[in-house]
């Protein structure tokens, strides 16, 4: 494999404390050095970085890429593409397909799916119950020993406590973390956005905190009494955000992550023409609820950003809001919302920015990536973050379109994305 | 009073983003087309060649008659997709069923759906006017219209008045159609009902809320009663009837708080002796069964209005 010199560039890598102009020298698909003004001489390209940020790969904890079962929304291919296309090198694809990924039957077809299309590393999670239903163990063991990275029930809560409790217990002799989607069904009832003003302006039936927050707070206690390590998905509420500072100050072995639209975008966003794209679970919070989670990202309370890239057919979301789906497409936007976001707002230093989009990803997988560092895999991403631009849709490599930020300027676009030392994207052009 | 003479917008969706011109002008059309009702010389051919179909996701043979007759009485050929024998049963998307009417030249699509949002899907999809009939637990335009023709014909104005609504306002569409309406108008409005289902959050619409009746009634001008139901989403939200009519009902005596004269409503079909007791229904101050006839000259207002090119 061919070397490549990046030159000139600003290379942020929290692993090694590095914000600053760097030339990173990618030799044989590993990080060879990082240092200034590194000689040309040898390197079979030069990629001329200046005016851009480099940055190790970013790994997304929370994807969902439908394959097996619902390819007219998303296939790993396309997933993968999207995910390259924002700059993503490692994500993890969630269990619920259709079949589940129950057992390591479908565990090896992810992988097999994810190895032909190369462009993204693919670390399939297991479902915590057989097929999801909440009844029994999925095969967590053999599952461990194909491969999967975590257990999680995502897209709901384990809803009986024993039956998680178990599946805790089980996971962690694997050394598996539980990845917990907490909404209890009940308290969430019929609510389509959180509960509050707009809901009661828009005549939808209201998702309270609470129906985040008692399965937080229950999924922390079960994972303490159990040894497994917990980390929370997708955060949405102040309360959760104090649920989990109160168990890090406890030293508990738990994790969290937020979403773009979660710290983008309130319940004040859902439109008056009902517009499913703004339907997610959980659903935008209140102003409050979002200011909590970007307090909890800068505290470090959450530990970093995942997408929840949730791709559907326009078809699926141009129906009554009760019907749609829930979900929003993320891999494509999420660099550039979080930069736009949180960097250029100063709430996050852009060290911190990517120690929670890539450093910490890696550190909660247990991975050995997330850093530049000399002898790691060749992951990295490349981004302008000079010019603003409208997000557009159209442009997508996912399959899905359902996105509630078409139109909205940002900055952080995304130029190169090196995976193992391979250019998957080159000058924002993929290359398969 | 200058004002509009045209609706802004294509589609009659909500009280809520209607101006106070806008609700003005449909309820002075809707009082000259009161006259033209029991006159039948004067039934005129205005909205000829014009097509409307009622696509009634839920039932309510009352509502879906009096828009009906509306166009009738206007010329206008009335058409009902029988929606529990047609294609949309079998699972069609209303989307869908919205293009298909639209290919076939259909002018209006009045639309009751038991999902929030459905007639704004639907409008969305169409180059017809969408009007709608009552979505899930958000808006029944046409019903406040009636509701505040009432009133506009009984006591001659909003600016002022005090409404009080009781009931199940978390389920309630009419209510949130009414309200959006009266405080738009000037009206001031109390929302109360048990705490299950009247919550803090209807303060986002500009009124009142409690969950003491008495102090809702208290001075009022207006005391409208809405339907109840023990089970909602399989929860109860109160004890029983019994207990609700005992502590949440308007009788004769609550109603002595209310300014004398004021008018009692109820938008039906109403539950005798749990919201109001019998002798308020029957009584001299309740015009609930005076409303029918104000329903379809409202209603022939908006056709009018959202169909006729002069406008009005
Ligand atoms: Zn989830």
């Amino acid at each position: 494999m061919a070397s490549i010199l990046i030159k000139g560039g600003r290379v942020i890598d929290p692993a090694n404390y590095i914000d600053g102009g760097r030339d990173l020298l990618i030799r044989d698909g590993i990080v060879g050095e990082v240092g200034e003004n590194l000689s040309e001489d040898g390197a079979d390209r030069v990629v001329d970085a200046s005016g851009l940020i480099v940055v190790p790969g970013l790994i997304d904890l929370h994807v969902h890429f439908r394959q097996p079962g619902h390819e007219h929304k998303e296939t790993i291919e396309t997933g993968s593409r999207a995910a390259a296309m924002g700059g993503y090198t490692t994500v993890c694809a969630m269990p619920n397909t259709n079949p589940a990924v129950d057992n390591e039957v479908v565990v090896e077809y992810v992988k097999l799916m994810a190895a032909r299309a190369g462009l993204c590393n693919v670390l399939p999670i297991g479902a915590a119950t057989a097929g999801q239903k909440g009844e029994r163990l999925s095969d967590i063991g053999s599952m461990a020993r194909a491969g999967i990275v975590a257990v999680s029930e995502d897209g709901k809560s384990v809803a009986g406590s024993a039956l998680l409790k178990t599946a805790m217990k089980y996971a962690s002799q694997f050394g598996l973390p539980m990845f917990s989607h907490c909404e209890d069904a009940d308290l969430a009832g019929s609510g389509q956005m959180n509960a509050g003003a707009r809901a009661a302006l828009l005549g939808l039936n209201g998702i309270p905190n609470d129906s985040e927050e008692v399965i937080v707070a229950r999924d922390i206690i079960l994972a303490n009494a159990t040894g497994c390590r917990l980390h929370v998905c997708h955060i949405s509420t102040e309360g959760a955000v104090w649920q989990l500072r109160s168990a890090k100050s406890r030293q508990y072995a738990v994790t969290g992550e937020a979403a773009p639209h979660h710290f983008t975008l309130t319940d004040e966003d859902v439109p008056g023409d009902y517009d499913a794209n703004f339907k997610m679970n959980p659903p935008l919070r209140s102003a409050a609820d979002r200011a909590a989670v970007i307090r909890g990202l800068a505290d470090g309370t959450i530990d970093c950003i995942a997408t929840d890239h949730a791709p559907h057919h326009y078809d699926e979301k141009n129906v009554e809001f009760a019907n749609a789906p829930n979900g929003v497409v993320g891999l494509e936007t999420a660099f550039a919302l979080a930069y736009t976001g949180l960097a250029l707002t100063n709430a996050l230093s852009p060290l911190t920015l990517i120690e929670k989009m890539s450093l910490n990803p890696a550190r909660i997988l247990g991975i050995n990536r997330g850093a530049l560092s000399r002898g790691l895999p060749a992951d990295v991403s490349i981004f302008d973050t000079r010019e603003e631009y409208a997000i557009d849709p159209a442009l997508f490599a996912s399959k899905a379109r359902n996105t509630p930020f078409a139109g909205r300027r940002v900055r952080g676009r995304l130029k190169y994305t090196i995976l193992g030392g391979k250019v998957v994207v080159d000058n924002g052009v993929i290359r398969d | 009073m200058p004002g509009a003479t045209r609706l802004s917008g294509k589609d009659l969706l909500g009280l809520k983003n209607l101006t106070e011109d806008e609700i003005m002008l449909i309820l002075r059309s809707a009082a000259r087309m009161k006259a033209r009702i029991d006159d039948t010389g004067k039934r005129s051919p205005e909205l000829s060649g014009k097509s409307v179909v009622t696509l009634f996701y839920e039932n309510s043979t009352r509502t879906k008659m009096s828009f009906m007759m509306a166009g009738k009485y206007l010329g206008a050929s009335a058409t009902d997709l029988g929606v529990a024998t047609s294609s949309v049963n079998k699972g069609e998307r209303l989307a869908e069923t919205g293009i298909n009417l639209d290919q076939m030249g259909v002018n209006m699509m009045i639309i009751r759906h038991q999902t929030t949002g459905a007639p704004h899907l639907l409008a969305r999809n169409v180059r017809a006017s969408v009007v709608n009939a009552g979505d899930g637990a958000n808006e029944h335009p046409t019903q406040a219209l009636l509701d505040l023709m009432t009133i506009y014909e009984r006591l001659g104005g909003f600016d002022g008045l005090k409404v009080a609504i009781l009931g199940d306002i978390s389920h309630s569409r009419v209510a949130r159609s009414n309200a959006f309406g009266l405080i738009r108008l000037g009206a001031k409005v109390t929302l109360a009902g048990p705490a299950t289902l009247v919550s803090g959050s209807f303060r986002a619409l500009g009124a009142d809320v409690t969950t003491n009746i008495l102090e809702a009634v208290e001075g009022s001008d207006v005391v409208m009663g809405l339907r109840i139901q023990l089970e909602r989403d399989k929860a109860p939200n109160f004890p029983n009837l019994r207990e609700y009519s005992s502590l949440f009902g308007v009788n004769a005596r609550i109603l002595k708080h209310a300014k004398k004269g004021a008018l009692v409503m109820h938008p039906g079909p109403v539950n005798r002796g749990v919201e109001l007791s019998a002798d308020v229904i029957d009584g001299s101050q309740s015009v609930i069964y005076q409303q029918v006839k104000n329903g379809v000259a409202v209603r022939m207002a908006l056709l009018k209005l959202l169909l006729s090119e002069e406008g009005d």
